[in-house]
């Protein structure tokens, strides 16, 4: 088992905008029980530049955040480093480009996946919206047999994340 | 006949905005609009809510800068706890947010320069898009990018150790803080690692002023005729003059230094700041009363507050004011783009002074919170690092927030950074038929030169493409280009 960082992204003050801190959060609390040492945990607003050398000192990556994609309730799939993906800000950027730095600036290629959770609503509360929380807890149930297994890549490999309903 | 020419949103720019450029028929710039889709509602939301949860309520406003909010909350609400009008906490409570507050100044002023206006220094402002970026410093110039990175680390690190914790910090508490610093988080930051530590921050901030004067010095021209306009300045002072983004009072002066607003209290703000609504944008346009509507409008930011001051209080910051003040002969600098100028001479005395704090013995005492008389009104103002920041509460005898009034910075910029666009956009559109490139990438720096913030912190995945339109005369799109979409 090689050393795994889980990297919880969003705004839990922007209700399902929260689902990335809370899956961090989640899985935190159980690794530290099941997995204790091989998992460490990371939260924060928007992913940003410092985070290609957070990620640097971690084999492997999993980042989690809400996603308005279409597609049933989460999916996993590998990142691919690249320079072409910043969203609309450089103050929040995407994960593909925290990759891509992180191989030009400290010549280190984690390997890297994104969890995606679909979110419905980001309005200004705590709470997650019932739907999102079906699909968080769907996702830990999903990713606790998956880390405990280390099945990441078989797992990658089943992943359509436009339909997550035979995982 | 005219043709409009919308870019939306603005990249590189802190959450997302539209520009609107009406063309005439003889291909004349004849009207620019700058709209900014700010989230509205926040002051509503929060009426009805214990005044005590309003520094983490309101870091739900924004993830960019949610320890200026905190900040900012928590001031006005030491005014309602009876703990003094913003000068009467303990010397630990006081230092702790002075360091928690230059330690998010100075991480935001070190992602917009190295990460959002390097690359037009490095590569030019009409240079190859695919290298304007900084994946495009971190191929050419990996030192500098590295730098970047790890001064951003560095701040986000004195952030976590003073508010406790990156998401929703509660470091900041009506009264205090409640927190001191202890001797290993200390050493964590003074000490740190060989790449990481308060020292290689200075070193690292001389350095990046070193690299922006250089560029200056050869491009003159660009930098100080780019969207330059004579303008009023607005900003907190030290009640002796001195640069300070805690406290102080609020001091304006007009494009050529004449004191226009003589140190007030900035607890009457309202006395002396009027807010226009213009039917064409969500956000307003803030003006000093008794100067109205036409010649009222001030900027905010760096450039203010370097031009508001009298003297930078450490020493190494204070030696580049005075080269940098020398260079328009002591008189207010006008020219946008020396907001990059000024904000790394901010940069450097953001990393003096967390070095002085981190040596200071007094963020080891435990007297974290001061505590008087009630009162059912406070204003906190501080200097966010995009320019002055408002928070007003009014509470009733439940303890209940009634009214809630903020004014943040970018919406005190709004009518320079639309004066900035339409500057640039005479210079660069006029007598043009086709939009390139670099025409676009000029209005955007124009505008990052303020380093708005749009943001209200949602960012799922899937959200906010580039989309440019080209809009003919008869209403139809000419033309349309995507990025990230």
């Amino acid at each position: 088992m090689n050393n795994i960082l889980i990297y919880g992204y969003g705004n839990p003050g922007r209700r399902d905008d929260g689902l990335g801190i809370a899956f961090a959060d989640e899985i935190g609390k159980w690794a530290e029980e099941f997995m204790p040492g091989y998992i460490t945990i990371e939260t924060n607003y928007q992913l940003n530049i410092e985070d290609a050398e957070l990620i640097s000192h971690y084999d492997t990556v999993i980042f989690a955040d809400a996603s308005l994609e279409t597609m049933d309730s989460f999916a996993l799939t590998p990142i691919k480093p690249s320079p072409d993906t910043v969203e609309f800000t450089m103050h929040a950027v995407a994960p593909g480009y925290v990759i891509h730095l992180c191989h030009d600036l400290f010549q280190k290629a984690p390997k890297a996946y994104l969890l995606h959770m679909k979110g419905y609503e980001w309005d200004m509360a705590e709470s997650l919206t019932e739907q999102a929380e079906e699909n968080l807890n769907l996702a830990l149930k999903h990713m606790k047999k998956v880390l405990l297994n280390n099945e990441i890549e078989v797992f990658v490999g089943k992943s359509n994340i436009f339909d997550t309903t035979n995982h | 006949m005219s043709k409009k020419i919308t870019i939306e949103p603005v990249t590189r720019v802190e959450g997302h905005g539209k520009v609107t450029i009406l063309m005439d028929d003889q291909a004349q710039v004849k009207e620019t609009r700058l709209h900014i889709v700010e989230f509205r509602g926040f002051e509503r939301f929060v009426q009805g809510r214990p005044y005590w949860e309003a520094p983490v309520l309101v870091q739900r406003l924004c993830g960019i800068c949610p320890v200026s909010h905190h900040i900012a909350a928590a001031k006005a609400l030491d005014v309602i706890v009876g703990a003094g009008n913003g000068d009467g906490l303990t010397a630990v409570g006081e230092k702790m947010r002075r360091l928690m507050h230059y330690g998010q100044f100075f991480q935001s002023h070190v992602l917009h320069f190295f990460h959002l206006s390097s690359p037009d220094f490095l590569f030019g402002i009409d240079g190859d898009p695919a290298l304007r970026n900084i994946i495009g410093v971190a191929q050419h110039h990996k030192d500098l990018a590295v730098q970047g990175v790890m001064m951003r680390k560095f701040g986000q690190e004195v952030i976590k150790v003073t508010a406790g914790k990156k998401i929703h910090g509660t470091g900041a508490i009506p009264g205090g803080i409640n927190k001191n610093l202890s001797i290993e988080e200390r050493d964590s930051l003074l000490v740190g690692t060989e790449l990481l530590n308060a020292d290689k921050m200075v070193d690292w901030s001389l350095a990046a002023l070193e690299f922006f004067k250089n560029y200056h010095t050869n491009n003159k021209t660009q930098l100080d005729n780019f969207a330059a306009f004579p303008s009023n300045h607005l900003s907190l002072v030290r009640k002796d003059g001195a640069l300070d983004i805690y406290h102080g009072v609020l001091r304006a002066v007009d494009a050529e230094g004449k004191r226009i607003l003589d140190d007030v209290d900035y607890h009457e703000y309202y006395n002396y700041i009027e807010e226009e609504v213009r039917n064409w944008s969500y956000m307003k346009f803030p003006y000093l009363k008794h100067l109205g509507k036409e010649k009222g409008w001030y900027r905010v930011g760096p450039l203010a507050r370097l031009n508001t001051c009298d003297f930078i209080p450490t020493p190494l910051a204070q030696k580049e004011f005075e080269e940098y003040k020398s260079y328009t002969h002591g008189k207010p600098n006008n020219m946008s783009l020396h907001y990059h100028w000024a904000r790394l001479i901010e940069i450097l005395h953001s990393a003096e002074v967390i070095r002085d704090l981190l040596n200071d013995p007094d963020l080891q005492n435990e007297d974290l919170i001061v505590k008087g008389e009630k009162q059912l009104e406070g204003v906190g103002v501080i200097e966010a690092p995009r320019g002055t920041l408002f928070h007003h509460y009014k509470i009733n005898e439940q303890d209940l927030i009634t009214m809630a009034n903020l004014i943040v910075s970018t919406t005190n910029n709004n009518e320079p950074m639309n004066l900035a666009v339409n500057k640039t956009a005479h210079a660069f559109m006029d007598g043009q038929a086709q939009i390139s490139e670099p025409m676009m990438n000029a209005v955007e720096v124009a505008i990052r030169a303020y380093d708005p913030c749009l943001s209200c912190a949602t960012h799922a995945i899937g959200q906010m493409p580039l989309e440019v339109n080209l809009i003919g005369p008869d209403g139809q799109m000419i033309d349309q280009k995507m990025k990230n979409g």
